[in-house]
């Protein structure tokens, strides 16, 4: 089962490599992880994307709270939540009919064009991971030069909200 | 008041109520070694390696229950000291090590005796600093205290670079006496309602046990215990770590569990329909087959750190908390709550245990005349000890039996590295132990592998006038791997025999101690009597003891309780597989 755990961590040196260490010294999966500071700089917003058991995860978050830079967590797959994630993506429109096809499809994915030369369209995208995925897809007759993804960052829906 | 680093570094210790720091000086810290030079409040002691700092500060902090202190210099200083940080992580022992490092402007750059200490050691302490502004420093290190003490406790490091310590940069000096921190807030007082409900599913037992572990000696919580287990009248066993916390020469104890359990002990694990676990964490030494591990029972789990709980063993009733404040609260429901254990099933449970007690597992051959048997040299210990040393031991055969037959009544007793079973451990861990209690017997058990991992802290012993009784079971193999190879190797003995051994008696003396060999089993008492009986010397009992003793029992890694190899001594088949009853 893929979950999706939120953290707030402080904003120290080290406290990243405290997780990603805890990952890889009890051999749990990570897919991804993103992090960045929040409004109050002395604290970081981490969002990890991991894969397990019930009881997996169970201990994952556990182990992660058991972390002393480690403020708060919350499971987001436990409830509504919102999850995104940032692509750009470099791709070859160097003939007419590549550049159309390519807006076209940047445009029915809600993309946008956002760094033009003679031979190349860069696009960003935002959406869940599943859309990034169709949209790499849907890009299979083009040459993808470049992709670069954020990472998913995920945010509970409603009145629940992290934060100190 | 304004200081240099250095200064307020020692200050910090001093305020602290630190009164032993284990080290070893080296560049890094000499600014913290001349301040430590000129004053008397903190006694330093000067190890002969890095490893025996740690386990010297450990061996004082499980003795005490006070953390243990380090002080030792960058790059190979750390990495030295990273066994025995690692050692006192895996018991949960509070410690804080300080390590030099190299100056703030010149980290990274792969200087002189460099090493990223704080990453070295980040998978194996409960947490570590950096300090980075000398105005931070005496908070640091209160924090570093806090952390190592409170809650689960465990070694926290705090790397100081050179130029913090500077002499010439002097900064206002206060020690706080509490800190707090938003990320850290560990749970103590257990939820009342899972504890009546505990209370209540432990009340309905039919064949209760108790199972506990080394939280109970680390949160002090023996008198509750005994309290607990004497109201119930149900039987307790004790994993390794726990040995002492309720009285070995009880009626109602059963001995050790796990791997080299006794018989009773583990059949009453496998049988029973309640089990609680109190300051335990299901350790696989202890669980063996985790799908077969108390197959019929309901389990009840106290401990202070939830990543313990469900982790190996999912638990019907979790209590997260301090032991010692959860089995008050469990002690007062029994005392004041009508309801009452199930007297009549309790009686018949005992039959059986009583029934798997006079199997009398423990029996070995009392009657050879050749060899010194390495369980009748515990048997001895004890004896002329009065059961009242503090017994530290190295890890491999003689641990296991100085664990089954010394049989400990007190807890803070029984020192050994459990969770990394540390060769190298026991003679560091007894010069901290005998530093804390002066006037305390305290016993090395080792053997003749395990006592040369750290032999150079001979030398520290006689600085210090240190007395502690070395026991060395010598048995010319590296006991427990030749246990395993005889067992699942066939007997081929790969490299666990070990030629060359010191003349230990010489190097007892040279070292400025008394050396004793023992090679026959009536030469033994005598032997031992002289070596207890010099209060202010280290004596060095070099034991020759029987080469094809094995432990008994066992349980093979990833075999079930029921599933046990038996002494040829004991009136059961060697394989003993589960009875009907």
């Amino acid at each position: 089962m893929r979950h999706i755990i939120s953290i707030l961590i402080e904003n120290e040196a080290g406290a990243l490599s405290r997780v990603a260490g805890l990952f890889s010294a009890r051999a749990y999966n990570i897919e991804s992880l993103t992090v960045a500071p929040t409004e109050d700089p002395s604290l970081s917003r981490m969002t990890i994307v991991t894969t397990g058991t019930d009881r997996i995860v169970e201990q994952i978050t556990k182990q992660l709270n058991k972390l002393i830079d480690v403020v708060k967590l919350l499971e987001l797959t436990d409830g509504p939540h919102i999850e995104r994630e940032m692509m750009l993506i470099k791709i070859k429109a160097s003939t007419m009919a590549q550049r159309e096809d390519v807006k076209r499809l940047a445009d029915i994915f809600r993309g946008r064009v956002i760094d033009v030369t003679p031979t190349i369209y860069t696009i960003e995208l935002t959406g869940s991971g599943e859309k990034l995925d169709s949209f790499i897809e849907a890009l299979a007759e083009h040459k993808i030069l470049e992709t670069v993804r954020s990472g998913v960052s995920g945010i509970a829906r409603g009145e629940k909200s992290l934060h100190v | 008041m304004e200081l240099s680093g250095a200064d307020i570094l020692v200050r910090c210790l001093k305020d602290e109520g630190v009164e032993y720091l284990f080290g070893y000086p080296g560049g890094a810290v000499l600014h913290i070694y001349d301040a430590l030079y000129q004053q008397e409040d903190v006694k330093h002691i000067l190890v002969r390696h890095e490893q025996a700092a740690t386990h010297a500060a450990d061996g004082y902090a499980r003795a005490t229950g006070k953390p243990g202190v380090v002080l030792v210099t960058s790059g190979p200083g750390a990495t030295n000291a990273v066994t025995g940080i690692a050692t006192a992580y895996m018991d949960s022992i509070p410690m804080v090590v300080i390590t030099g490092q190299v100056p703030s402007a010149v980290i990274g750059s792969d200087a002189f005796q460099e090493v990223d200490a704080v990453g070295i050691t980040r998978p194996c302490v409960k947490h570590n600093f950096l300090v980075k502004d000398v105005t931070k420093l005496a908070e640091t290190v209160k924090k570093a205290f806090y952390v190592a003490t409170t809650g689960r406790p465990g070694p926290v490091v705090v790397d100081v670079p050179k130029d913090i310590t500077d002499p010439n940069i002097k900064v206002p000096y206060h020690y706080p006496d509490k800190v707090t921190m938003r990320s850290y807030q560990p749970t103590v007082k257990g939820h009342t309602g899972q504890i009546k409900r505990a209370v209540d599913l432990l009340l309905s037992a039919k064949k209760p046990m108790i199972y506990s572990g080394g939280g109970v000696v680390l949160a002090d919580a023996s008198e509750e215990l005994r309290t607990f287990v004497r109201h119930l009248g149900y039987p307790i066993t004790s994993t390794l770590m726990g040995l002492g916390a309720y009285p070995a020469t009880d009626q109602q104890f059963l001995g050790m569990l796990g791997m080299h359990g006794t018989y009773e002990a583990n059949m009453a694990m496998h049988d029973c329909d309640v089990l609680i676990a109190v300051g335990a964490r299901f350790d696989d030494r202890v669980t063996g087959k985790l799908e077969e591990f108390c197959p019929y029972a309901k389990i009840i789990h106290i401990d202070i750190d939830p990543s313990s709980i469900s982790k190996n063993i999912t638990v019907d009733i979790p209590i997260v908390g301090d032991v010692a404040g959860v089995l008050q609260e469990m002690n007062h429901l029994l005392s004041t709550g009508k309801k009452q254990p199930k007297k009549k099933e309790l009686e018949a449970w005992w039959k059986i245990i009583n029934s798997w007690r006079a199997k009398q597992c423990m029996s070995y051959d009392h009657n050879d005349k050749e060899k010194i048997k390495p369980q009748a040299a515990i048997e001895l210990l004890h004896e002329i000890t009065g059961g009242d040393a503090y017994v530290t031991s190295d890890v491999g055969q003689h641990q296991m039996w100085a664990a089954q037959y010394y049989g400990f009544d007190k807890p803070n007793r029984w020192i050994n590295s459990g969770g990394l079973g540390t060769m190298g451990f026991g003679l560091p861990a007894a010069m901290g132990v005998q530093l804390a209690y002066p006037d305390e017997t305290v016993a090395c058990v080792t053997g003749e592998g395990s006592i040369q991992m750290c032999i150079q802290e001979l030398s520290t012993c006689l600085q210090y006038g240190l007395p502690i009784k070395i026991v060395a079971l010598n048995n010319r193999y590296l006991g427990m791997v030749r246990q395993w190879q005889e067992f699942f190797y066939k007997e081929r003995y790969s490299h666990s025999y070990m030629e060359s051994l010191p003349d230990f008696v010489k190097l007892a003396e040279s070292y400025g101690h008394v050396g004793i060999r023992v090679e026959r089993p009536e030469d033994l008492r005598p032997a031992m009597e002289k070596a207890f009986a010099m209060k202010d010397r280290l004596v060095f009992l070099d034991i020759v003891t029987d080469q094809t003793e094995n432990v008994y029992p066992m349980i093979a890694a990833g075999k079930a309780h029921n599933e046990m190899h038996m002494s040829p001594h004991c009136e059961l088949p060697q394989s003993a597989e589960r009875e009907l009853s």
